[in-house]
């Protein structure tokens, strides 16, 4: 019997189409999310490692993943969660911080805070809460365009 | 090995994290009423981490839902201090940062735990655990540095929840690590934020304890255990 079965780099640009399910500008492999895919027998196992510990889009990713791959014909799939070592922004890609920003998102920055305005790109910013419409974002506003505006939090 | 201090890692969590969720849709202000959502949310994140991996090692088939949802008040584990009352916005800030400031140490030093399943589990909530610090120290600060009715607030806040504190460095053999030496770092980082809320700690050391060990819980836990339990103890079947 001739194997069909699709190579590990096929499945990487599968999964490089699946957009995140509340940011859907990026994709999870964007995010830096996925953290492994490998073939053990005729199961194809994805590691997946969570944002946050309680993001509730978790789930909603591992839907979206499984209906992906089934798509493309894979049958026998396994999800693996996997927390150590734990998600950072570092794992993000040069890709998807010029699509957040492009999309209206402040990309995480190590000094701690948005570099600039994502609209008008002035660096006179103020932050508004350190918390915002999803565990991974903060809410920060533009004291030139006066617009407010999505920071996405490093960690 | 004994699950009782995973228990106690899960049960802190839980149990916060279903007084600030009491917060949803009533804080002060918008921004606020995101963020304590937003911090309640990590909290059943690492609930369900800690507790999963309790069920996991007990081995009698229970999970993390049927631990948080069927066991009574005496089988808790927490802190006193977590189950105690919201009250003002005073009240449950203090609350938050007093452990914060505990759990940010305690996860510091179960990152190197020998226990590899445990030291990733506090990896990854402390990553969480430093940006809730951060944050209810900034608003311990600011409120009391404040007007005179937020620092009256927070001063009385800080009164009330004193004796709740010294029970975070108590410890027996079920801690995952020994809780007595944290006091040092704590301390490090509370006294100085509260000298600059301009704040005064009493000079009490007297310590309420019986959460950790289950012996004597305040009865505001099961008032607060039948509210969060009441739909999977009528509907035991129910699903999402």
């Amino acid at each position: 019997m001739v194997t069909t079965r699709p190579s590990v780099q096929d499945v990487w640009s599968w999964l490089a189409d699946v957009p995140d399910p509340e940011i859907p500008v990026i994709s999870l492999v964007d995010l830096g999310i996925i953290r492994n895919v490998t073939w053990q027998g005729d199961t194809l196992e994805v590691t997946v490692t969570p944002t946050y510990s309680g993001c509730p889009a978790t789930s909603v990713i591992n839907f979206e993943i499984d209906a992906a791959l089934r798509g493309h014909g894979i049958e026998n799939l396994s999800l693996k969660r996997q927390i150590a070592p734990p998600w950072t922004t570092d794992w993000l890609s040069d890709a998807g911080k010029t699509k957040l920003e492009a999309y209206g998102i402040s990309p995480p920055n190590p000094a701690g805070g948005p570099q600039h305005c994502p609209h008008c790109k002035s660096s006179a910013v103020e932050k508004i809460s350190q918390f915002g419409s999803t565990p991974c974002k903060a809410q920060w506003r533009c004291t030139e365009c006066l617009e407010p505006f999505d920071y996405f939090k490093c960690i | 090995m004994s699950v009782i201090g995973l228990i106690r890692m899960g049960d802190n969590a839980l149990v916060l994290g279903q007084r600030l969720s009491e917060w949803c849709g009533h804080a002060p202000a918008l921004e606020e009423d995101i963020a304590l959502a937003n911090i309640a949310l990590d909290l059943i994140g690492q609930t369900q981490l800690w507790l999963g991996l309790a069920a996991m090692r007990d081995g009698s088939g229970q999970t993390a839902d049927t631990l948080a949802y069927t066991r009574d008040a005496w089988d808790f584990r927490n802190l006193l201090l977590v189950e105690q009352p919201n009250r003002d916005f005073g009240v449950t800030m203090m609350r938050q940062f007093l452990f914060d400031s505990w759990h940010f140490e305690a996860l510091s030093a179960l990152t190197t735990h020998a226990d590899t399943d445990i030291s990733a589990i506090a990896q990854k909530s402390l990553k969480e655990v430093t940006y809730h610090r951060e944050r209810s120290t900034d608003t311990v600060i600011a409120l009391g540095d404040g007007t005179d009715e937020s620092r009256v607030r927070m001063q009385s806040a800080l009164d009330r929840l004193w004796p709740y504190m010294g029970e975070m460095f108590t410890q027996d053999a079920d801690d995952l690590t020994d809780m007595t030496l944290l006091r040092t770092a704590f301390d490090a980082h509370v006294m100085p934020a509260l000298d600059t809320a301009t704040l005064t700690p009493p000079d009490s050391t007297f310590a309420h304890q019986g959460g950790k060990n289950g012996t004597r819980h305040s009865e505001h836990l099961g008032h607060m255990l039948a509210v969060m339990q009441s739909l999977p103890r009528s509907y035991p079947d129910a699903t999402w």
